[in-house]
């Protein structure tokens, strides 16, 4: 007995201090991060596209490559966010608030300080700004929300910097599907893509389904557009989203990154055939942007042309949640 | 042996307070264990979608890896306990997995089958160490101390749930939000839990018996037994009443508009109930029989149901709601098996025990289904009244077949 009680403190001191080890090694990793030289990132527009470094030594920190020139050197700021995203000089940040698993929405100005920042609840998923910068949207995740075992629930919230107006959930907005109007405690949304200040796209689910919405901020009503879309994201010119779509319907199935255009509702593949969990972003009109995972803390950011021909190319390694500043 | 034996104890049987070191054993086994697995499922979500940048779609995927096959597994692992006459090495494998499972969650990295097959090996790993488990308990533990050994084991059990979380933000704080650290100390955790089994838990092999014993025909001949059967009926019963965590802590989010945030302190007030409660009411089921015990933990979940139709809100009610909900867990989980461990011939305890616990979740599985469409059509009002309704017809239904149980048995 005496035996077994020394050998069995002894693995178990032993186990515990590899565990105390690695958690140390992996504090030192985010400090070395953290305090490696940080450069002055410019969020205006420009010909730029701002990402989140997941590079070793600044794993995490928002940073800008040139668009001419998006595989060289990068400019990498001393912030970090989880989910990054800018348009007219106004940069969107989820990150964590304090060591406890809590987050926080972070507005920050073109040269990243700090304007304003709120408590989020929930685990953030998606970034985006309106074209002219006023407008935020976001959306969490919430466990413990789900009010049918097994399942998730997701809330949009929006704000106006501008005005100081918010909308805590999209679940607010009344629902037209298919032309008539409707109700259900199921119905989450998610992925919102901006028009312009007062209209916005976005993925709202239930029953099972999931749809694309188009959104009135003002007259607060969404009313679905197409079934089996997904985080879409409108082009510059305004004429198409690209989505990802699950394939046959099913998200265990993966997804494959489609062009819906808006008149016509025709949907293209894109040449992508990985399956993408993102929403993506436009380079421009012709190109389409997406981050593609290589491990738990690597992904790099790919470009593949919207008109679904040619073939994906790499366009900045270790890098995700990629906003083009240009326009 | 029969229900009426087992209730009431002959006085003076074993009446010494020291509780068996095995008990002891298993219960430290699963308070390491639950550190170990709750720390992970504590940071899951979070390390899906904001780790891996996976859409919540596929937390939705992930989670719902359900337990259909699981049961099954617990039955195949429960009759092959018994068949090899090896419970810890059964259970050793289960625990061996699920700590196997945390690298397995790690080294998976962003590849979505990877990650469900982590997911369920570590459902797996549970599904098989259960049963094996609890009949060590029951055959650790003078069959008069059945309630105590069980209220020991599982206020263990769940100290270790409650400190896993806590566990997890402290690594996720020192390591400046690492979460491959939160799966490395995991695994340790859990390999120290399979360390403690292998060098302090004793199987209980007994003598062999007959090999026609534990045959699949006399597996299959446990639900003839009169009480077991009553028993398994009365666990199935009242099985339909829950409705699950997620709905009990939803409802009274919405009745007393609680933030979303505060959702998880809801969890954690009941688990503080159960881990108080779990050894004054395994003593009480000892004192005054199980049966009662057992049914008074599902009239203080018809309470609850009660409590979240009414009107009476605020803090009190709150309060009161969730030491209710405690009560339930401390007064059914561990006084089931206490209850139904003696009814089981020792050879096909493993089989039996894993028989009940799988009755049990495939009603819960059946009712909160049910539960969910019902507040789809009637809203939450008309469903809680409905489960409310359903709790109450279970827990009459169920006194009257154990009673029955109790009249009868010792004319046989």
């Amino acid at each position: 007995m005496r035996t077994r009680i020394i050998l069995a403190v002894l693995v178990s001191l032993g186990l515990l201090g590899a565990a105390a080890g690695y958690t140390a090694v992996a504090g030192h990793r985010a400090r070395s991060a953290a305090a490696s030289a940080a450069g002055q990132v410019d969020a205006g527009p420009g010909p730029r596209i701002l990402f989140r470094s997941t590079a070793a030594d600044s794993y995490g920190r928002v940073a800008t490559v040139s668009t001419g020139v998006p595989a060289g050197p990068r400019t990498v700021s001393g912030v970090a966010c989880d989910r990054v995203y800018a348009a007219a000089g106004s940069v969107l940040c989820l990150r964590p608030d304090g060591p406890l698993a809590t987050y926080q929405l972070a507005v920050l100005d073109a040269r990243l300080r700090l304007r304003d920042s709120y408590p989020l609840v929930g685990v953030p998923t998606r970034a985006r700004v309106s074209p002219s910068g006023h407008l935020l949207a976001w959306t969490v995740f919430v466990t413990g929300d789900s009010y049918n075992g097994g399942k998730f629930s997701t809330r949009v919230g929006l704000l106006n910097t501008a005005t100081g107006e918010t909308v805590d959930t999209l679940e607010t907005f009344a629902v037209t599907r298919d032309g008539k109007p409707y109700r259900n405690v199921d119905v989450n949304f998610w992925g919102v893509t901006f028009v312009d200040d007062g209209h916005f796209y976005a993925t709202m689910s239930t029953a099972g389904r999931r749809y694309l919405v188009a959104g009135d901020v003002a007259a607060r009503t969404v009313r679905t557009l197409a079934a089996n879309v997904e985080c879409p994201s409108l082009s510059p010119d305004g004429t198409r989203v690209v989505f990802k779509q699950a394939v046959g319907g099913d998200p265990a199935h993966g997804w494959r990154l489609t062009v819906l255009n808006l008149t016509t509702l025709a949907r293209t593949p894109l040449a992508e055939t990985r399956s993408v969990d993102d929403q993506a972003a436009w380079l421009d009109n012709q190109t389409v942007l997406y981050a593609v995972r290589r491990g738990a803390r690597a992904s790099d950011v790919w470009a593949a042309p919207a008109a679904g021909s040619g073939s994906p190319a790499l366009l900045i390694p270790d890098a995700e949640s990629p906003a083009p500043l240009a326009g | 042996m029969y229900l009426a034996s087992v209730d009431r104890p002959a006085g003076g049987v074993d009446r010494s307070k020291r509780i068996a070191g095995n008990v002891l054993a298993l219960g430290a086994v699963s308070l390491v264990t639950d550190v170990s697995s709750e720390m992970v499922a504590a940071i899951l979500p979070l390390y899906l979608v904001v780790g891996l940048g996976l859409g919540p779609a596929v937390y939705g995927l992930v989670d719902g890896l359900y337990t259909g096959a699981t049961a099954l597994l617990r039955l195949a692992g429960g009759y092959l306990a018994d068949r090899v006459r090896r419970r810890k090495l059964v259970a050793g494998i289960g625990y061996a997995m699920s700590a196997v499972a945390k690298i397995g969650l790690l080294a998976a990295g962003p590849a979505l089958p990877a990650i469900g097959a982590a997911v369920i090996a570590d459902r797996a790993g549970k599904g098989l160490r259960t049963a094996p488990r609890d009949a060590l308990i029951t055959l650790s533990a003078p069959a008069s101390d059945l309630g105590r050994a069980f209220g020991v084991h599982r206020a263990m059990d769940s100290a270790g749930a409650f400190a896993g979380p806590l566990l997890a933000l402290g690594v996720l704080a020192w390591s400046g939000q690492a979460f491959d650290a939160v799966f490395v100390t995991s695994a340790c955790v859990g390999t120290i839990g399979v360390l403690v089994l292998v060098l302090f838990v004793r199987d209980r092999r007994g003598p062999r018996p007959p090999v026609a014993a534990v045959r699949l025909r006399a597996a299959a001949g446990l639900v003839r037994l009169g009480p077991v059967r009553v028993l398994l009926l009365a666990a199935v019963l009242l099985g339909l009443s829950t409705i699950g965590d997620g709905f009990v802590y939803l409802l009274l989010q919405r009745r007393e508009s609680l933030a979303i945030g505060w959702f998880p302190l809801l969890a954690v007030g009941t688990s503080l109930g159960y881990l108080l409660l779990a050894v004054p009411l395994g003593v009480l089921a000892d004192r005054i029989g199980r049966t009662t015990v057992f049914l008074g933990g599902y009239a203080a979940l018809l309470a609850v149901y009660l409590l979240l139709a009414s009107p009476l809100g605020g803090l009190p009610a709150l309060v009161v709601v969730l030491a209710l909900y405690g009560v339930f867990y401390a007064a059914t989980d561990g006084v089931l098996m206490a209850l139904a461990g003696p009814l089981l011939p020792p050879a096909l305890r493993t089989t039996g025990l894993a028989l009940v616990q799988s009755g049990q979740a495939l009603a819960y599985l059946v009712s909160s289904v049910l539960f969910g469409l019902a507040w789809q059509f009637w809203g939450a009002g008309g469903a809680i009244r409905a489960a409310a309704v359903t709790a109450g017809l279970a827990l009459a239904g169920s006194a009257l077949l154990l009673a029955g149980a109790r009249r009868t048995a010792p004319e046989r």
